[in-house]
């Protein structure tokens, strides 16, 4: 999208979308387009047909609801940036609304200094480049955040999201000194942490106490990184490899890494399922794999929908215990995973387990 | 004046909130029991249930059967836990 940013409008008040789409249009410094909708219908009729930037809306709304409109937009617009705008001060809402993915939250401005903090919010949201990256800096880099904090000899920890894994990078007087990931320490988990293309970071405060495992210089470490994903990138993809006859032949190369998670304590089976596609399956553990690919495919296909319909935010894990077994259920990437446990491993520890599984998965 | 306003203001559905509670269904899933307030949908309450049942006839009949089954979602945590074939399903939402 390029000239004038377009921002979308949701509210059922008509007095109040003149007056911000006034306001908007006239006073940022981006001039935006502003477009206005009084209802949920109205809106998504619009995002259809036109392309915007910022999709604001309100909670509060009769028929379909704000939650509503927020789980269909982030579903069909992933790269549309989301702000809700209420009156509702209940906390439960706010965080559902950031676990459906919103940008942010803000209850409606009620003096000068709110409205104008408002639009700066409104205004770094619209200015923010569309491309990926990992959101909590204006779509910086994580090599760009470590050089910046290297720098400036800062101290601080970092710790960043990819899906449901998360990692830590310590930093003090502007040298990386550790990094933590479920599975992993020092520099493998730097390694690994800088391989994830997408996520969200937060800045925290230093931790002094914290032990050195790391002694490599930040710009070695970024180097050796950079290095090796390189050459990762550089090899053929191992998932499909066209063959003499022209077709796409699927290569194992699960295998090794479903043998790397039956090494987990406690890990008795493991099943992967493509998301989406039926026939791709691997498993260990395993004699016959089928009902169980097919339950596990039904059950998160039903609370993934439910998940949208409560609008509690996307399903995180499914733990079912049965006489001989427990099964845990996610989803990363684009794979679909159902982990074994024994009856007697407590649902603590399947989802501790399961944490592992899907960091060496995702990685 | 206030018989007007009676009749001019807008229709405001509210927000549902998430509950903490719990309900149960018999096999059929019809609802039996509810410790959730009136004002949480009933039809919301018998489609989570009827995913519940779902789920628990479905691993029944692939040989595998569940006694309890834990879903969770960043806001919501559903346990259920089965009963001759009905269940009994918890809803407790995470702060």
């Amino acid at each position: 999208m390029s000239g004038r940013p377009r921002i979308l409008l949701l509210d059922d008040d008509q007095d109040f979308l003149e007056l911000y789409r006034e306001m908007l249009s006239t006073h940022l410094p981006s001039l935006p387009e502003v477009r206005t909708a009084n209802s949920a219908a109205r809106a998504l009729a619009l995002l259809e047909s036109e392309p915007f930037d910022l999709l604001i809306v309100d909670l509060q709304m009769p028929r379909m609801d704000g939650l509503q409109v927020l789980a269909i937009a982030r579903r069909k617009y992933p790269q549309l940036r989301l702000m809700v705008l209420t009156a509702q001060r209940d906390e439960q809402f706010r965080t559902r609304a950031y676990a459906m993915g919103v940008d942010q939250y803000w209850l409606k401005p009620e003096s000068d200094q709110e409205i104008a903090l408002l639009m700066e919010a409104i205004e770094s949201l619209l200015t923010r480049a569309q491309e990926g990256g990992f959101r909590g800096v204006q779509s910086k880099s994580l090599v760009d955040i470590i050089q910046l904090e290297c720098l400036s000899q800062s101290s601080c920890v970092l710790k960043i999201n990819n899906g449901t894994v998360e990692g830590k990078i310590w930093i003090q007087k502007g040298e990386v000194i550790d990094a933590e990931l479920p599975d992993l320490t020092g520099e493998a988990a730097f390694q690994r942490i800088l391989s994830w293309k997408a996520g969200s970071f937060e800045i925290l405060p230093a931790d002094p106490s914290r032990p050195r495992s790391i002694f490599t210089s930040y710009q070695g470490l970024l180097l050796n990184t950079a290095q090796a994903l390189d050459e990762a990138a550089s090899l053929p993809s191992p998932e499909a490899v066209a063959t003499a006859e022209g077709k796409v032949k699927e290569v194992s190369s699960t295998a090794p890494l479903l043998a790397e998670l039956s090494q987990l304590e406690g890990v008795e089976c493991v099943l992967a399922i493509d998301d989406g596609k039926a026939e791709f399956e691997h498993y260990w553990g395993l004699e016959n794999p089928k009902p169980l690919a097919a339950w596990a495919r039904a059950t998160l296909q039903q609370f993934r929908q439910l998940g949208d319909q409560l609008q509690v935010g996307n399903l995180t894990q499914v733990v079912a215990a049965g006489p001989d077994r427990k099964l845990a259920l996610a989803v990363c990437g684009g794979t679909q995973l159902c982990v074994g446990f024994p009856p007697s491993f407590s649902t603590d520890e399947v989802r501790e387990t399961m944490k592992q599984v899907l960091t060496k998965w995702a990685s | 004046m206030g018989i007007l306003k009676w009749f001019t203001r807008r229709s405001q559905p509210q927000l549902v909130r998430l509950p903490a509670g719990s309900f149960t269904l018999d096999k059929e899933g019809r609802l039996m029991t509810s410790t959730l307030p009136q004002s949480f949908p009933q039809e919301t309450l018998l489609e989570i249930g009827r995913r519940v049942l779902a789920t628990f006839n479905h691993a029944h009949q692939a040989q595998m059967p569940l006694a309890e089954l834990v879903v969770h979602y960043p806001t919501l945590k559903v346990l259920a836990r089965e009963l001759r074939g009905g269940a009994i399903v918890f809803l407790m939402p995470v702060r």
